[in-house]
């Protein structure tokens, strides 16, 4: 077996040093009846070469969104990746390490987490970052029980402009953690009325901008009311970019930040693995779950970077950590920093710019096409159409024709009777000819 | 003229002479994108946005983010040096225990980046994703046959994730009975990783811990004397922490069920015995497989992982959405839990996908035989770094068989000077990762080694001798050389209190000197 370097001689000799006749002596400890005594129903190994074509078949079984025109957001988006990114983050330094708990050896790790750190917590506006969390999602469920640790409430309001997954991861853990979760009905034109909502039992309230149908949504007030009744402000975003041209939440004065950091550095990859954003203000540092990344110096007076306030974690504080999560998305992180790195602030806002102009070349087409019908005032990339007749048999007849042209509502929200609403984003990669071949599909299907 | 760089501190006091740079030879310092990054730098060259009326009403961005940029030349040329100060499996043995940093196939990196999987959007039609469908499908059926399990779920991101997912079924099976009000104890022994309480107590158990016995097991007897109507459900891993088979884990398992609880086994250690015993024929009901463990995904720094979970029949029908279902010809991912049973949602989408292609592709890579013989490469390369240092170093339960890790303390290092992590720091300066320290907590001053099945024995030889030098060396009171190390490492031993006592966790700009 070509990942195997020892030789029968080999076992031979390690097992005379270790003084047992077998390998199978050295499972002498486990109840006999356990062992498997034939080998279990498994297909034998396979060459390298075998195996990339088992998987090559798989692969073209499904339709790649550069190979079609693609407005499938909703959540995770398709940008360009620079080739750069994916080649430094294959670097067998970066791939093939281990989390950063030898400082002296691992400094590159640390520093691009320092890094990324900085680079969250500059694009939320907020003060300090985590060195990332699994996903948008599960970096949400976590904000909400970090505000029950901080206002000890445990009572969360959720937005009806939340991604419905979102909400249901929420709603997931805090039921299991015998939480309170309220979530608001479906807000598609960003109309709810959320202040009305907030009184001082609220540990926090959750709202997204970018919301779920696209809308742009002014935090500043519900901060206020927030903030007036002792809860925290927890801002959501599924679209990182997005921050590149809008008001960032800091500014608009949530206490927690939490998003998807996908757009930025990594792929689609059907769900995972992405990267979980998370930031705070600077006072919330020993409630905060996951890894931070810290300035220090070394024996020499260097100035290095270490893993830092461990205590808050599960290695440490065990049953009374902040969190149980351990490994985190570091090479996703690594991802997120390159490009970023490489956008500078130049280049996000030019690509935000790109990413809005495509969107509303989509949006002023379809305003055009009858029987459909642009839902939103506001929005960054992404919007919400309603159309006559169902969404999801729609989008699966404009898919026939080639053409992925977003997510149906009823896809989020099965039981929440919108289906005729479907999900729309555009990015930097859709051409003209991409706009227009939206547009007869749609046409076609309708 | 350019002055000395003023963020690099000169070195001398250890005898290396002091370079202008600060960088010596390959050893090359770099400073932070912040500090030599541009607003008005980039790296990606965009075409200019159509025109067109802004729709972001009055919420435009007015203030600058601040984010510097680098060109492309000067972007390879940061990472590239950032990267050169990192150890890596590839650069050489990785003995972390309980952490398997094994070799991570190139091919699978290949695999994962075809544009077929790659470049999928976890919500387009499910018509035009049948070939990632199968891809899930295929791997749950491994693992479902690796563990002789009844059900798999994907989407949990990573071990402790997995572990939440198991905990919660668990509760959700305990809730379906009615007995939630009184069970609410979880059973934990003190080898532990960190995770299982935290997890527990993120559910709103309270935690009872079990004694090991001196052998470093946990035996039925104590399990008994913690069990009770109050038990929801021991979490156990196993090969445990200690690199030791728990020897009485069926039995184990049968009296937590007599008593009405359920066992989530902890599967950060099936590496040792996949393709030799499966749990489910332990009597477990729950257990995670770390992908990036057991099936090779590379850690990457610390993630991104992936942690599946297997669940026994009574269980399976409380697991979480989504999940794969047959629907005649098509594979159809279930992702509404409303009218089943299910528990619910545990993250916005499928799971870690990329790393099923690359846990997958490991698998189809060995076979079936060729998983048994990685696990059984492990075991052996363990007991050979155990039977090769037992004379110098001392175990804290005996000399006895282990499994895919070794586990030593530092009773041999008493008087000498020397604590585990002078040690370990020393063989940084061998050019070696030093081994997992001061886990698991039962052993004193632990140190745990795990070499894998990917190391060569001349490898294994080199590493020996090694650790076999540095001990002679420590008994000697050569202390020069562990409490000085690391000497020759891009840093020497990093001030960590300073970094807690007062954390400094961004750049910030320096306001200029009047």
């Amino acid at each position: 077996m070509r990942y195997h370097p020892l030789s029968e001689a080999d076992r031979r000799a390690m097992l005379a040093t270790i003084g047992v006749p077998s390998i199978d002596a050295l499972y002498a400890d486990a109840p006999p009846a356990t062992l498997l005594k034939t080998p279990l129903d498994l297909p034998k190994g396979r060459s390298e070469l075998d195996v990339e074509r088992f998987f090559s078949r798989l692969a073209e079984r499904n339709l790649p969104a550069s190979r079609a025109p693609f407005f499938v957001g909703a959540g995770a988006y398709k940008h360009h990746i620079p080739a750069s990114v994916d080649h430094l983050i294959q670097r067998s330094e970066f791939l093939t390490s281990y989390t950063p708990y030898q400082p002296e050896i691992s400094q590159g790790t640390l520093q691009y987490l320092f890094e990324f750190q900085t680079q969250v917590a500059l694009l939320t506006g907020m003060e300090v970052a985590n060195a990332s969390m699994y996903d948008g999602s599960t970096a949400t469920a976590e904000a909400v029980l970090m505000a029950h640790r901080l206002t000890r409430r445990r009572k969360v309001l959720l937005s009806g402009g939340l991604h419905p997954h979102y909400a249901e991861v929420v709603r997931t853990v805090s039921r299991l953690a015998e939480d309170e979760v309220e979530t608001m009905a479906p807000d598609i034109r960003a109309a709810e009325d959320i202040i009305a909502r907030i009184d001082d039992t609220l540990s926090c309230v959750v709202v997204q901008t970018p919301d779920i149908f696209g809308n742009l949504r002014d935090l500043t007030k519900i901060a206020e009311a927030c903030h007036w009744n002792g809860a925290l402000l927890v801002a959501v975003f599924t679209e990182a970019v997005s921050l590149g041209l809008v008001k960032s939440p800091g500014e608009m004065g949530a206490d927690i930040v939490v998003g998807e950091g996908q757009s930025i550095g990594n792929g689609l990859n059907f769900g995972g693995p992405y990267v979980g954003l998370f930031a705070t203000r600077h006072e919330f540092l020993r409630q905060t779950p996951g890894r931070l990344a810290g300035e220090s110096v070394d024996a020499d007076g260097r100035r290095s970077y270490v893993l830092t306030l461990s205590t808050r974690e599960q290695h440490i504080r065990r049953d009374k950590a902040t969190s149980n999560i351990c490994t985190n998305s570091g090479l996703c992180a690594l991802a997120f920093n390159i490009h970023l790195t490489l956008l500078g602030e130049e280049g996000l806002t030019r690509l935000a710019r790109v990413n809005h102009a495509n969107a509303v070349l989509l949006a002023e087409l379809l305003a055009e096409v009858p029987r459909v019908e642009v839902l939103n005032e506001t929005f960054f990339n992404e919007f919400t159409l309603r159309v006559e007749g169902d969404a999801a048999e729609l989008i699966e007849k404009m898919a026939a024709r080639g053409v992925l042209a977003g997510v149906p509502v009823s896809r989020l929200l099965p039981h929440a009777d919108l289906d005729d609403l479907l999900i729309v984003a555009s990015t930097e990669v859709n051409t003209n000819e991409d706009r227009d071949a939206f547009v007869a599909a749609l046409k076609e299907s309708l | 003229m350019l002055d000395r760089p003023a963020l690099v501190e000169p070195l001398d006091d250890d005898g290396t002479p002091a370079t202008f740079t600060g960088n010596r030879g390959l050893d090359q310092e770099e400073p932070l994108i912040f500090e030599i990054g541009r607003l008005d730098a980039t790296g990606v060259d965009i075409d200019a946005p159509a025109p067109v009326s802004n729709r972001l009403g009055a919420l435009e961005r007015a203030a600058p983010i601040g984010l510097p940029g680098l060109t492309e030349p000067e972007t390879m040329r940061h990472y590239v040096r950032l990267s050169r100060k990192n150890y890596s499996i590839d650069a050489g043995l990785y003995p972390l225990g309980s952490c398997t940093m094994k070799h991570n196939p190139r091919s699978n990196e290949k695999i994962a980046r075809y544009e077929g999987f790659a470049d999928l959007h976890p919500l387009q039609p499910q018509s035009t994703a049948q070939g990632a469908l199968e891809l899930m499908q295929t791997l749950a059926d491994w693992l479902m046959t690796l563990t002789n399990m009844q059900a798999a779920a994907l989407s949990p991101k990573a071990g402790a994730h997995g572990e939440l997912c198991g905990m919660m079924a668990i509760k959700s099976a305990i809730a379906a009975k009615g007995e939630s009000a009184t069970r609410n104890v979880v059973l934990i022994p003190q080898s532990a990783h960190g995770t299982n309480p935290a997890t527990a107590a993120l559910l709103g158990f309270s935690v009872r811990v079990v004694p090991a016995a001196s052998d470093g097991t946990v035996r039925v007897q104590a399990v008994r004397e913690a069990l009770g109507p109050d038990v929801a459900a021991i979490m156990l891993t196993n090969p445990n922490t200690c690199g030791l088979f728990e020897r009485e884990i069926v039995d184990i398992a049968d009296a937590v069920h007599e008593a009405g609880g359920y066992f989530y086994c902890d599967g950060a250690n099936f590496n040792a015995i996949a393709g030799v015993a499966r749990p489910g024929d332990f009597g477990i009901d729950a257990m995670h497989i770390n992908l990036h463990k057991t099936f090779s995904t590379p850690h990457g720094g610390g993630g991104p992982g992936a942690g599946p979970v297997v669940l026994s029949e009574r269980l399976a029908p409380f697991a979480p959405v989504p999940f794969i279902r047959r629907k005649g010809d098509a594979l159809e991912l279930v992702e509404d839990a409303e009218g089943s049973q299910s528990f619910g949602r545990l993250t916005a989408f499928h799971g870690q996908m990329g790393m099923f292609v690359r846990a997958l592709a490991y698998m189809l890579a060995h076979g079936g035989d060729g998983l048994a013989q990685a696990s059984k490469d492990a075991v052996l390369a363990a007991n050979y770094v155990r039977a090769s240092l037992r004379d110098v170093m001392t175990q804290p339960f005996g000399d006895r068989i282990c499994m895919h890790e070794v586990l030593f303390d530092d009773a041999w290092l008493r008087g000498a000077g020397v604590t585990t992590l002078d040690f370990a720091k020393a063989m940084i300066d061998e050019g070696y990762h030093p081994m997992t320290i001061y886990f698991p907590l039962v052993a004193h001053g632990a140190m745990l080694i795990e070499p894998t099945e990917s190391e060569s024995k001349a490898s294994l030889d080199l590493f020996i001798a090694t650790l076999r030098d540095l001990a002679q060396s420590a008994k000697a009171g050569d202390m020069m050389r562990f409490t000085q190390a690391p000497r020759l490492a891009p840093r020497r031993r990093v001030d960590e209190t300073l970094a807690a006592r007062k954390p400094v966790l961004r750049w910030e700009k320096k306001e200029a000197v009047a």
